[in-house]
C-alpha cells in the first residue's frame, strides 16, 4: 500500500491505496464522488475526464498514486454552493446534455479551455471536445453551450459602463 | 479492468532511478505519462512485478534551445511541445505533429519520450525523430550513452534500450541553412492511430537541398526513415521531378501490410502522395519566407 495526499475540490484527503488502484476508482469508490464515470475504460472517451492542476485529462488512465501531492477538480467542484459555474449554466441553458453521461468530462473540459482561451470559435472548442465521445451526438448544443458559458464569463468580467458607450 | 499487482517506486533523482534499473530492471517497466502502459497494464498485456515512475525527478521536463538545436526532456508531455511557441520558427515540425497525437487530454498526461520508447510502429513522434536527425540520450548505473533515432527502433514495440537504462533527453541538432518540416497524417477519425503518416524536415542552403529528412508512420515494422528519398535529393534543386523521384523512392521503401485501416498498395501510395504534397508545400513555404 502507498500512502497518498491528494487535493480534491479544495479538500485534502490523506488515504492509503494499493498502487495498481486507477485514479477514477479512487475518486469514485473511496471519496464517493461518483460524478466522475467510468465509460469505455480505454482512455477514449472521456467520461472519467478530471482536471488535475487544472488541465483535462482521462482518470481511467492515470493510476491514484500518480496524482500524489496535486491538486484534482471533479464535476462536484465546478459549482460555488448554490451558485453554477458559467459552463453548467451553459449546459442548462442551451440543453448540452441529453442523457448526460458524457456531460461531466464535457463541462471541466469546457471549463479548463475557457480558462485558457477565453473567447474559443467554435472550431476551437470542437477540438478541445475531440477526446469527449457524446452518444447522443449532441455536439452542436454542447458547442452552443460552451458559447454561451464563454459570453457569461465576458459579461461578468466586464460590468456594463452606465449610460452606454464610455 | 485493474492492472494486475505490482511494486511501484517513484525515485525522485535520476541516480535512483538508474540503480533500481540496475537492480530490476529486467522485471520493471519505466512510467511516465503512462498512456500506452496503463491501457496494456489494464488488458494484462503487460505484466510488469516493479513500476518505476520518473514522474518525481525533477528537470526531465524542461525544452531548452541550445545552440540552435533543441533538447527535450524525458517527460515533456505531447501538451507542451503543441503550446511552446519557440517552435513555431525553427522546429515547426515537433509544434505541427502534437496536435496529431491522440486526443487533447491524453496530451496532457502523455510524453515524448515514452512514445518514443513504446516503440509503437504507428506512433508519430518516432518518424518526427527519424525526420529531423535526432539522438536520444540514455543512462544507467553504467553512465550514458547516445544512440541515433535511426538504430533505436529495432522492432515493433522493441527499441534499443536495455533493461537497466532510462531515456533522460532527445538531442534534435541544428537545422542547416533555412529549413522547414511538416507532418502529414492520414487517420480514420480524429485521434486515431495513423493509416500512414509522413514527417519531414527540408533544409536548404544556397537554393539546394542540404538535408531532407523523411520519416514513415504505421507502414513498416517499426518508424522507418525514408534514407535514399531523402539522400536522392541532397544537392539538388527543388523541382517537381527531384520530388516526384522523392516520393518515389519513399513509396519504395514504405513496407506496410493490409489491415482495418486499408490495404498495402493504397497505404503505400499514400506516402508516395504526401512526400509530394509535403515537399512542395516546405518548397512554397520557405519561398514565401524569402520575399
Amino acid at each position: 500500500m502507498s500512502a497518498i495526499t491528494v487535493t480534491v475540490n479544495g479538500i485534502e484527503h490523506r488515504l492509503e491505496v494499493e498502487p495498481r488502484v486507477l485514479l477514477v476508482d479512487m475518486i469514485r469508490t473511496r471519496l464517493g464522488l461518483t460524478g466522475t464515470h467510468i465509460g469505455c475504460d480505454t482512455s477514449n472517451c472521456g467520461a472519467c475526464t478530471v482536471l488535475l492542476e487544472g488541465e483535462p485529462v482521462k482518470s481511467c488512465t492515470m493510476l491514484a498514486v500518480q496524482a500524489d501531492g496535486r491538486r484534482l477538480t471533479t464535476v462536484e467542484g465546478l459549482a460555488r454552493g448554490s451558485e453554477l459555474h458559467p459552463v453548467q449554466v451553459g449546459f442548462h441553458e442551451e440543453h448540452g446534455l441529453q442523457c448526460g453521461f458524457c456531460t461531466p468530462g464535457m463541462m471541466l473540459v469546457a471549463a479548463a479551455l475557457l480558462e485558457r482561451n477565453p473567447n474559443p470559435t467554435p472550431e476551437q472548442i470542437r477540438w478541445a471536445i475531440s477526446g469527449n465521445l457524446c452518444r447522443c451526438t449532441g455536439y452542436v448544443n454542447i458547442v452552443k453551450a460552451i458559447q454561451h458559458a464563454a459570453r457569461l464569463r465576458a459579461d461578468a468580467a466586464q460590468p456594463v459602463a452606465a449610460g452606454g458607450a464610455s | 479492468m485493474f492492472p494486475g499487482s505490482f511494486d511501484y517506486r517513484a525515485p525522485t533523482t535520476l541516480d535512483e532511478a538508474t540503480t533500481v534499473l540496475s537492480e530490476r530492471g529486467e522485471e520493471a517497466k519505466v512510467l511516465a505519462g503512462g498512456q500506452s502502459l496503463i491501457p496494456l497494464l489494464k488488458l494484462r498485456l503487460a505484466s510488469p512485478a516493479l513500476l518505476v515512475d520518473i514522474g518525481r525527478i525533477p528537470g526531465l521536463d524542461r525544452i531548452e534551445l541550445r545552440d540552435g538545436g533543441l533538447t527535450i526532456g524525458a517527460r515533456v508531455r505531447h501538451a507542451d511541445l503543441e503550446r511552446d511557441r519557440r517552435l513555431a520558427t525553427t522546429f515547426a515540425l515537433l509544434a505541427e505533429t502534437a496536435p496529431w497525437v491522440s486526443d487533447p487530454l491524453v496530451r496532457n498526461l502523455g510524453t515524448v519520450g515514452g512514445s518514443l520508447c513504446h516503440a509503437d510502429p504507428a506512433g508519430d513522434w518516432g518518424s518526427v525523430m527519424l525526420a529531423l536527425g535526432a539522438e536520444l540520450v540514455l543512462r544507467s548505473r553504467a553512465g550514458e550513452r547516445v544512440v541515433q533515432a535511426s538504430s533505436f527502433f529495432v522492432a515493433p514495440f522493441e527499441p534499443a534500450l536495455r533493461p537497466d537504462e532510462l531515456l533522460t533527453e532527445i538531442r534534435i541538432p541544428a537545422p542547416r541553412g533555412r529549413s522547414a518540416g511538416t507532418y502529414l497524417k492520414l487517420e480514420r477519425k480524429v485521434g486515431d492511430f495513423a493509416t500512414v503518416g509522413v514527417a519531414l524536415q527540408l533544409e536548404m542552403t544556397d537554393g539546394h537541398v542540404a538535408r531532407c529528412g523523411i520519416g514513415l508512420t504505421a507502414v513498416a515494422p517499426t518508424n522507418r526513415e525514408a534514407t535514399e528519398a531523402g539522400a536522392a535529393l541532397v544537392g539538388k534543386e527543388l523541382t517537381d521531378e527531384a520530388i516526384a523521384k522523392a516520393a518515389q523512392l519513399a513509396a519504395a521503401a514504405a513496407d506496410p501490410r493490409d489491415d482495418i485501416r486499408g490495404p498495402a498498395d493504397y497505404k503505400r501510395d499514400v506516402v508516395r502522395v504526401f512526400v509530394q504534397r509535403g515537399l512542395r508545400t516546405l518548397r512554397r513555404s520557405l519561398e514565401e519566407a524569402r520575399s
